[in-house]
């Protein structure tokens, strides 16, 4: 029902990169996260809070401290109804087709 | 590509457009639990200190072993959880699996899974967190539960 604003979340690089960084360690402070960004900590929030709308960040209490994590299921569903259904088998052999020729490179 | 150690606290979270007493029922009767957790029983009396598994439709394997801490119908359940459909998933210790539902405004209600204390059982860990795991679980139940239909393969 919230694909608009998944699609738009995903649409800007900065929250991409929040993304990638909550892939690579999960439940993380706004302090953490703001610390590797070039960026002010109301801008960072900004782009929290978009995340979060989109469900794409879940934030948990623990303690004291508001923890960031990522919630992959938005990007599931976006999956389950799009690639499954239009391109799955062509992205597979293309995805195939790339490694090969990345490992025969 | 690198190669990530998957996380020890894992967040899952979708709307549903259900109620949260349908959405109990999805998570702790076997005619749903058949149709979107990979065909498998759960089995229950959702009672403080019972136990919590889950079985291949046919119960001749069993995928989950573990216990109810915490049953607060249609709000919360908490178990631990072993996952036994690997042998070197199920020499790891159990982890913790919380389901939070939580209702929304306009008829939508909001399911949370939480599985955390994975710190010992790296395995269990990746394993949830792959492509079969719970982000394809609970697509998979919201599908069933708005439609009335299993996700196509």
């Amino acid at each position: 029902m919230d694909d608009d604003r998944v699609f738009r979340a995903l649409a800007d690089p900065t929250r991409r990169h929040l993304l990638d960084r909550l892939f690579e360690r999960d439940g993380r402070t706004l302090t953490e996260l703001e610390s590797e960004l070039e960026m002010t900590r109301f801008g960072v929030m900004k782009h929290l809070r978009v995340l979060e709308e989109a469900g794409l960040v879940v934030t948990r209490r623990s303690g004291r401290e508001k923890l960031h994590f990522l919630n992959p299921v938005p990007i599931r569903l976006i999956h389950d109804r799009w690639i499954t259904k239009y391109a799955e088998h062509r992205v597979a052999a293309l995805a195939d087709l790339k490694t090969e020729l990345e490992e025969t490179a | 590509m690198t190669t990530m150690t998957a996380q020890t606290t894992q967040v899952y979270s979708v709307f549903v457009r259900a109620t949260p007493e349908q959405l109990w029922d999805a998570i702790t009767k076997p005619e749903f639990t058949t149709r979107y957790f990979h065909g498998s029983v759960i089995d229950s009396t959702y009672e403080p200190g019972a136990p919590y598994t889950g079985w291949s439709a046919d119960r001749s394997q069993q995928f989950v072993e573990g216990e109810v801490i915490e049953a607060d119908a249609p709000r919360k359940l908490v178990t631990t959880w072993r996952a036994t459909w690997g042998d070197d998933l199920a020499a790891e210790p159990s982890s913790r699996v919380s389901w939070e539902i939580e209702s929304m405004d306009g008829g939508v209600t909001r399911l949370t899974v939480v599985h955390d204390e994975l710190e010992a059982s790296p395995k269990t860990a990746e394993s949830v967190a792959s492509p079969a795991g719970w982000s394809y679980l609970l697509s998979a139940m919201k599908t069933l539960v708005e439609t009335g239909e299993p996700l196509a393969d």
